[in-house]
């Protein structure tokens, strides 16, 4: 399985993968010891000719110091080891300018990169080798930032913004998921973390933080419109046009994306179209309403939201 | 076997008057606490046939990608209706039904201190139970998960009455709690027979009297929570909305306040159950009794400071973080002097492998490992990786059903006889156990490696990633493994009521006080109590020269 915990891929994560290595080791230790003590003692003592009466030992007080002070030294200096890691994997953050804004909602993510003004949603990209004082935060309730090959997880709590870094250390794409259940949708309340060489990442941040595409063809202009008028502004926003809101993700460079739905259908024209005829029956409860769209109209916002590239 | 001598003697008359009130009413308004611990034990197996059908149900949606068996709202009533259920209904009725039944027969006395109490303390968790389930029909159930986080508990991320149900539900269920756990502390300390001092006491006794002070100093930190949940909701009260400058974490503080105690209480007596199990089949004294009694306290004292560890990723600090490892590290300690002494009361003993002892060989194995996941959890860092992951769902079970399930069953074989006059079936019992032993460890080990791989928890699906469609897939077969196995226990249960082996007083030759009365106890309990010198009173009564108090007292 790729993409586990001990496959980090950030320095942080591979201080925290290491402590759990050795306190698997610990682990599968004791269970040893403790499985062969259970199993022999079932075997050797158990009821048998030659074995009908068992002496009436009541304690040992040697016994009892053994087995209090061994775990106690074990425990110890398992507790230094973790107070290391603790230091060491998630280090104090300035609270000014955060290289990352996380926003928690109800069910998506949204990311800011407030040093370009960048927003996105769902996939959060990020340049290798990079450390991002990064900015948790929440819209509604308690979500949970985390990607198992990164560093620490830490809760968005509404009110009050957590802050940690994120060091990631390899190119590729991971998944990342909302660990903290916050209601009807949860499950699909994932993100994709896109870590790419420094360039890749400062020509896609240009690109993101500039304002939409404009609509070309009659049928994506009779989108945008739509639009406009239908009510789909009166949640989202495309920079560079009227449409300001921000109750739903950021949708000036949409088609860029991979998925739609935090994950829950891939970004192509078929899916598109099938979550504008009804989100509700692919992501049930999610607060994007029936539009109650005919297909025209439908097809016409498909071109336009596949032409914000 | 048993030699129990119980002279015949005229009844006193008003026991007399008791015996005969046996017509329906007269059951269910018994204050007799057999009769009350009896419907604890039913009423906890009513609802473990609730909660395992909620299992059954969301294991069946999570069996491959992207189910659409139960939409995502049916999906989350239905994890949190199981939570809910398991740990008030199922668990803690099943140790306090038994702690009742057995504590005023080991340490031999008639009833319970306040025997009206007692019963109070049944109705009202059967209002609890009851006041639960309307939520149903009411306009749907809870869904904020056992834990209730706000603000998703709180208006308007939760909009219909299913957690006002689930807040006065818990209020009432607390309440009986509260008011049992008193009874059996007063219990335990004020009505002891002669010579049952506090060093003599069965361990079972030593554990539910630790466990009932958790009850009642853990309980009301969860009342007070719900009732400041309860203003928020229906008073527009802002303890816990942040945006009207409420603290959403104040109600983590409280809840794991209670919630962290409350996992002890959910296997205190079940430690109990143990230690009283592995001596007798093992026909040897408790090894280190002392030991066993004072690291019950030490976890009893150290479970109050622990709470934060279910908040590592909540972001309280590195100084919040390490406090709360440390103390959480530590209660490993006394947990682990508690297995190496089960282990050494076994060492050297002549064991016999009655399907009781089986369980409670299976516990020590399965609850190690629950009990060592949980120690990686107290590694904040650790923590911060796989907290609300499959992992944790894979710990928490390994450690209560793993665990306390698994005594519960040691438990319930060693004492269905006492309780009922007649011996489970051993043949229907080994079948019981092998298909509970198979069927849980294939629904809850593969889970360890799905936490590892990052799957969340209370998902009410998931994408098809590599290996998590198999891995789910394993689990949810488990879970049908363990249904059969149930349907094995329940049909033993009826089965062995009407045509099983008859038990006679003490059919395992055991120590303590309930077995030197009938099978079961007539509701006085005892015509004479035999002497108490040591704490084996059976014991030193069939061992005329190798008496315990000759040697260590």
């Amino acid at each position: 399985m790729p993409n586990t915990a001990f496959s980090p891929v950030s320095v942080y994560g591979a201080g925290i993968t290491h402590l759990f290595q050795i306190g698997l080791v610990m682990c599968y230790c004791i269970l040893a010891l403790v499985a062969v003590l259970v199993i022999t003692a079932t075997i050797k003592y158990r009821y048998r000719p030659g074995n009908e009466h068992a002496p009436q030992i009541h304690g040992n007080k040697w016994a009892e110091r053994t087995w209090t002070v061994i775990p106690l030294l074990l425990l110890a200096s398992m507790f230094s080891l973790t107070a290391i890691t603790t230091k060491s994997s998630d280090p104090y953050v300035p609270r000014t300018h955060p290289d990352l804004i996380v926003i928690g909602h109800q069910w998506w993510w949204e990311f800011r990169y407030p040093n370009s003004g960048a927003v996105t949603s769902y996939e959060v990209h990020m340049p290798v080798g990079s450390r991002m004082a990064t900015r948790i935060e929440s819209d509604d309730v308690i979500h949970d930032f985390s990607v198992m090959q990164f560093g620490r997880k830490m809760d968005a709590i509404p009110g009050y913004p957590n802050y940690m870094w994120i060091d990631p250390a390899n190119v590729g794409t991971y998944p990342g998921f909302c660990n903290e259940y916050c209601g009807d949708e949860h499950a699909w309340m994932q993100f994709r973390v896109i870590v790419q060489r420094r360039n890749d990442f400062e020509a896609w941040e240009r690109h993101e933080a500039s304002p939409a595409a404009m609509p070309v063809t009659d049928q994506e202009k009779y989108g945008a419109r739509l639009f406009q008028q239908d009510s789909c502004a009166s949640c989202h926003q495309i920079r560079g046009t009227d449409a300001k809101a921000d109750v739903g993700p950021d949708l000036t460079h949409l088609a860029e994306r991979k998925a739609i739905g935090s994950g829950v259908l891939t970004n192509t024209s078929e899916h598109l179209f099938a979550w504008l005829k009804n989100p509700q029956t692919i992501k049930p409860g999610v607060h994007m309403p029936d539009m109650q769209l005919n297909d025209t109209d439908t097809h016409a916002l498909v071109a336009y939201l596949e032409s914000l590239k | 076997m048993s030699t129990t001598p119980v002279p015949s003697g005229s009844m006193p008359v008003s026991i007399e008057i008791e015996v005969r009130s046996r017509d329906l009413f007269g059951f269910f308004a018994t204050v007799d606490h057999k009769r009350i611990g009896l419907m604890y034990m039913m009423l906890a197996l009513f609802f473990f046939i609730a909660g395992g059908f909620e299992a059954l149900l969301m294991r069946i949606q999570l069996a491959w990608p992207r189910n659409t068996f139960l939409n995502p709202d049916t999906y989350n009533q239905t994890f949190t209706m199981h939570g809910t259920t398991m740990i008030f209904l199922v668990v803690m009725p099943i140790l306090l039904g038994t702690a009742i039944y057995f504590v005023p027969l080991m340490i031999g006395t008639t009833d319970m201190a306040f025997p009206r109490l007692n019963a109070f303390g049944f109705w009202v968790l059967l209002f609890g139970g009851l006041l639960l389930y309307y939520s149903y029909f009411a306009g749907g159930a809870p869904d904020a998960g056992w834990f209730s986080y706000t603000p998703l508990s709180e208006k308007p991320f939760s909009l219909h009455s299913g957690m006002d149900y689930w807040a006065l539900s818990l209020l009432a269920i607390g309440t009986g709690s509260i008011a049992t756990g008193l009874n059996l502390i007063a219990t335990i300390l004020t009505m002891r027979a002669p010579g049952m001092s506090m060093r003599r006491l069965p361990l079972f006794v030593w554990m539910v009297l630790v466990n009932s002070h958790l009850i009642v100093f853990a309980f009301p930190a969860l009342n007070a929570a719900l009732v400041g949940l309860l203003f928020d909701r229906q008073l527009n009260a802002h303890f816990f909305r942040a945006f009207g400058g409420g603290q959403p974490i104040l109600w983590q503080h409280f809840f794991w306040n209670f919630g962290h105690p409350e996992v002890y209480i959910m296997i205190l007596p079940a430690w109990g159950m143990i230690s009283e199990v592995i001596p007798v089949f093992s026909r040897k004294p408790i090894f280190g009794y002392a030991y066993v009694a004072a690291s019950t306290v030490a976890i009893g004292l150290l479970s109050f400071g622990v709470w934060a560890h279910h908040m590592f990723a909540v972001g309280l600090g590195h100084p919040w973080d390490l406090a709360m490892s440390a103390t959480s590290m530590l209660i490993g300690v006394p947990t682990g002097v508690k297995i190496f002494n089960w282990i050494a009361t076994m060492w050297h003993g002549s064991i016999r492998l009655t399907t009781s002892m089986l369980f409670a060989i299976a516990f020590l194995i399965q609850f190690t490992m629950g009990g060592l996941s949980g120690i990686l959890f107290a590694f904040a860092p650790i923590d911060w990786k796989l907290t609300d992951t499959y992992f944790v769902v894979a710990h928490l079970h390994y450690v209560l059903f793993g665990g306390t399930m698994f005594a519960v069953f040691a438990g319930i074989y060693y004492w269905y006889p006492k309780m009922t006059g007649k011996l489970l079936s051993e043949r229907l019992g080994r079948w019981h156990f092998w298909t509970m032993v198979l069927g849980f460890n294939a629904t809850f080990l593969v889970q360890h490696v799905l936490g590892v791989a990052g799957m969340p928890r209370r998902v009410y699906t998931y994408p098809d990633l590599p290996g998590w469609g198999i891995l789910n897939a394993i689990s949810s077969i488990g879970v049908l493994i363990l249904g059969v196995g149930m349907l094995v226990f329940f049909w033993n249960m009826i089965y062995t009521a009407h045509h099983g082996e008859a038990a006679g007083d003490n059919p395992w030759d055991a120590w303590t006080l309930e077995w030197a009365t009938a099978s079961p106890p007539p509701p006085y309990n005892f015509l004479m109590i035999p002497p108490i010198r040591s704490r084996r009173p059976l014991w030193d009564l069939n061992h005329p020269g190798e008496e315990d108090w000759r040697q260590h007292e």
